[in-house]
């Protein structure tokens, strides 16, 4: 950090003005000339917010993903199709129950044994066969996609919010101020609160889990080097067997906040397996920071883009992922 | 030194034979049986099969197989699998409607076809070597992710731009100029004319595979360090491939454009992107043969599964379950598709009929 500072001055001063334009944007009142220029503040943070909670939702998806990835190096494309599974699982356990935290659970763990068979099935008969494992994850995705179209229908399902998390809640956040003089603060729906809340702290959780216990000790190792693990007499295939479950259940869970969020509808596996992909594309393969920086960045790109320019919102990812690539391929913090 | 040397009597023969011949190329001469059978059989399938088969089947095939060419050139002779094809493929049917002539007056520019065609074609290659020059900094599968990413921001920017590319609805009514007086959408017609273009995108691409451009980017693909260290620009390699995958893609697009008479963000939407992958796979990346065999198996089980599976009792919207059914298996157990197992069955005959290899196989 202090190397940063005293290598580069000029930067760290844009870098440390435009830190403070946004904490203003965010923390004041707009000046009436401001708001006749950009539009209401109550439309920015909104904008915002939502952009944040949206990452929080790539981010639970993407951390699997990018787990996965990271750990085994194969790319599983049927992602996307666990992510959509999970959430018609949890819409029907929370349609039967009521229970909305319980269809967390179950999506969990029906979603981690689907993950667990195609460990077994398929990835484990061709390891480093990497075209190969794509192709199939391809075709798995097509067969699920069709059988979930085949029960589901091409409705689209919401899943309640349970009644302690329904309706706004109030930050204390200024959105605008009324002719009178009197301050409005922002409201914004509590269970996407809740939800941002969850990942950071699922976040935080699996970085600990990485870094501070055995497993996680195991996991790192297998990542910089897995024929030296294997040689140095870990079971690594149970390594591989449990961080495929998890992966897979997260994205299982995440379905069922994505389907809090918006919608479960046929087609959204697509959507989800791109938003993970160009996640990690940005973010740098394999890296938990680097899927929780990618997905902020997409999610707000994706919420601000649709607000102020709507035309070009896809383009504006894309642009992001393009720029990634060029100068830095391996992704913003991949190694 | 009186006897006459023989070898000098069979050269002479053998020159005789050859002077006799002239009036057909050598390389015609080489052509195995079936490929006359084949071409024979295509060239006069407009006196058996009824318009619908010409059109639907063989006029669509051929255009699919020409995308899945291009994705099998990328693949198998750069080992580049790119998903970004049905998107250049589009911008070239796009382009087509745009330069060309549409339904969408306030848009389409009204060219003519000797200078709107070779724009769009020009447009959708540039098109491509952005794709490409993306996505040779990257290897194996980041190149499928990127790329796949890049096709879905087409889908969305085409979906989402109304001032080029009309947004959702796309353009209706583009179709093919009157040349010499015939409707080119009329069957036989659009028959012959995508069998001359798939024909003529084979040829040109099992030509370029044996230039010196087509080599190298084997070389590349094979071991690109040892190619650098050779003095070959490996990127320049990778990326001209790109561009010229782009062209017969481009040229399949415009093809597409006038068969279905429209052209809209669903054509080039993720399942279609998906599909032409599962063409390519299908058919077998190694031989440029592949594609169009498995362009004919997707367009036939298309077309006819919704029958089949009514007759098994079963609902005639799950064809997508028998393709993905039929995909998986595939690559399960046949990574080479298609031709490959064919390969596999032959080179097991062959085996079989031979009494020295058969001992030796028993043990």
């Amino acid at each position: 950090m202090n190397g940063f500072v005293q290598r580069n001055p000029i930067w760290t001063v844009i870098i440390a003005v435009l830190v403070a334009a946004f904490v203003w944007a965010v923390v004041a009142p707009w000046p009436p000339g401001m708001e006749a220029v950009v539009g209401r503040k109550q439309i920015f943070l909104n904008a915002l917010f939502n952009g944040i909670t949206l990452g929080a939702l790539y981010f639970l998806v993407a951390s699997g993903f990018t787990l996965i990835f990271g750990l085994m190096k194969n790319v599983n494309l049927a992602h996307g199709s666990l992510y959509l599974l999970g959430g018609y699982i949890g819409y029907e356990f929370a349609e039967a129950t009521g229970s909305w935290l319980g269809a967390f659970v179950v999506s969990f763990v029906i979603v981690a044994l689907l993950g667990i068979v195609l460990q077994y099935v398929v990835f484990r008969r061709m390891e480093g066969e990497d075209l190969r494992q794509t192709l199939v994850t391809i075709g798995i995705s097509i067969v699920l996609a069709d059988l979930m179209l085949w029960r589901w229908g091409s409705h689209s399902y919401q899943i309640l919010s349970p009644d302690f998390l329904s309706g706004p809640t109030t930050l204390p956040l200024i959105a605008g101020v009324r002719g009178d003089g009197e301050i409005v603060y922002l409201r914004f729906p509590a269970v996407r609160i809740a939800i941002l809340v969850a990942s950071i702290v699922l976040g935080a959780l699996m970085w600990l889990a990485l870094n501070r216990t055995r497993i996680g000790m195991l996991i790192r190792a297998g990542v910089d080097d897995r024929d030296m693990l294997a040689a140095s007499g870990v079971r690594i295939q149970y390594v591989f067997v449990l961080v495929f479950a998890f992966g897979a259940g997260l994205a299982g869970m995440a379905g069922i906040v994505g389907g809090t969020f918006q919608s479960v509808a046929a087609g959204e596996d697509m959507r989800f397996l791109l938003a993970s992909l160009v996640v990690v594309i940005v973010g740098g393969m394999g890296s938990i920071f680097g899927a929780a920086l990618g997905a902020l960045l997409i999610g707000l790109a994706e919420q601000l883009g649709s607000v102020y320019a709507p035309t070009y919102s896809v383009v504006l990812t894309f642009l992001i992922m393009a720029l990634v690539l060029a100068f830095r391929p391996q992704g913003l913090l991949g190694r | 030194m009186a006897a006459v040397d023989p070898t000098s009597v069979e050269g002479g023969r053998r020159a005789a034979r050859t002077g006799q011949a002239s009036d057909v190329p050598a390389w015609l001469q080489g052509l195995p049986v079936s490929w006359w059978v084949v071409g024979v059989i295509l060239l006069f399938m407009p006196v058996v099969a009824n318009d619908f088969i010409l059109f639907q089947i063989f006029g669509w095939g051929f255009i699919l197989g020409m995308i899945a060419l291009s994705l099998m050139f990328l693949g198998g002779y750069g080992g580049m699998v790119s998903l970004a094809q049905m998107s250049i493929a589009a911008l070239a049917g796009y382009m087509i409607a745009i330069l060309g002539s549409s339904g969408v007056q306030t848009i389409s520019l009204n060219w003519p076809w000797w200078l709107a065609i070779p724009v769009a074609i020009f447009i959708a290659a540039a098109f491509a070597t952005m794709i490409g020059a993306l996505a040779v900094r990257t290897e194996g599968i980041y190149t499928i992710m990127i790329t796949l990413a890049i096709a879905a921001a087409f889908f969305y920017f085409t979906r989402q731009n109304y001032t080029i590319f009309n947004g959702y609805t796309g353009f209706a009514n583009v179709v093919p100029p009157d040349l010499f007086g015939i409707n080119w959408r009329q069957s036989v017609p659009f028959y012959y004319l995508s069998l001359a273009c798939a024909v003529i995108a084979y040829c040109v691409v099992v030509y370029v595979s044996r230039s010196p451009f087509g080599l190298a980017l084997q070389g590349v693909r094979d071991n690109p360090r040892r190619m650098a260290a050779l003095g070959f620009n490996v990127f320049a390699h990778r990326v001209f491939a790109y561009t010229f995958a782009g062209a017969i893609a481009a040229v399949a697009g415009i093809l597409m454009a006038w068969q279905n008479a429209q052209i809209s963000p669903g054509t080039a939407g993720l399942p279609a992107v998906i599909d032409i992958l599962v063409i390519a796979v299908v058919g077998g990346m190694k031989r440029p043969i592949g594609p169009f065999i498995g362009a004919l198996i997707y367009v036939v089980l298309r077309t006819f599964a919704p029958d089949i599976l009514l007759t098994l009792g079963l609902s005639g919207d799950r064809f997508k379950l028998l393709i993905g059914l039929g995909f998986l298996a595939i690559v399960y157990w046949s990574p080479d598709g298609v031709l490959g197992l064919w390969e596999h069955w032959r080179a097991r005959r062959a085996k079989a009929g031979d009494p020295l290899t058969r001992g030796g196989d028993a043990q």
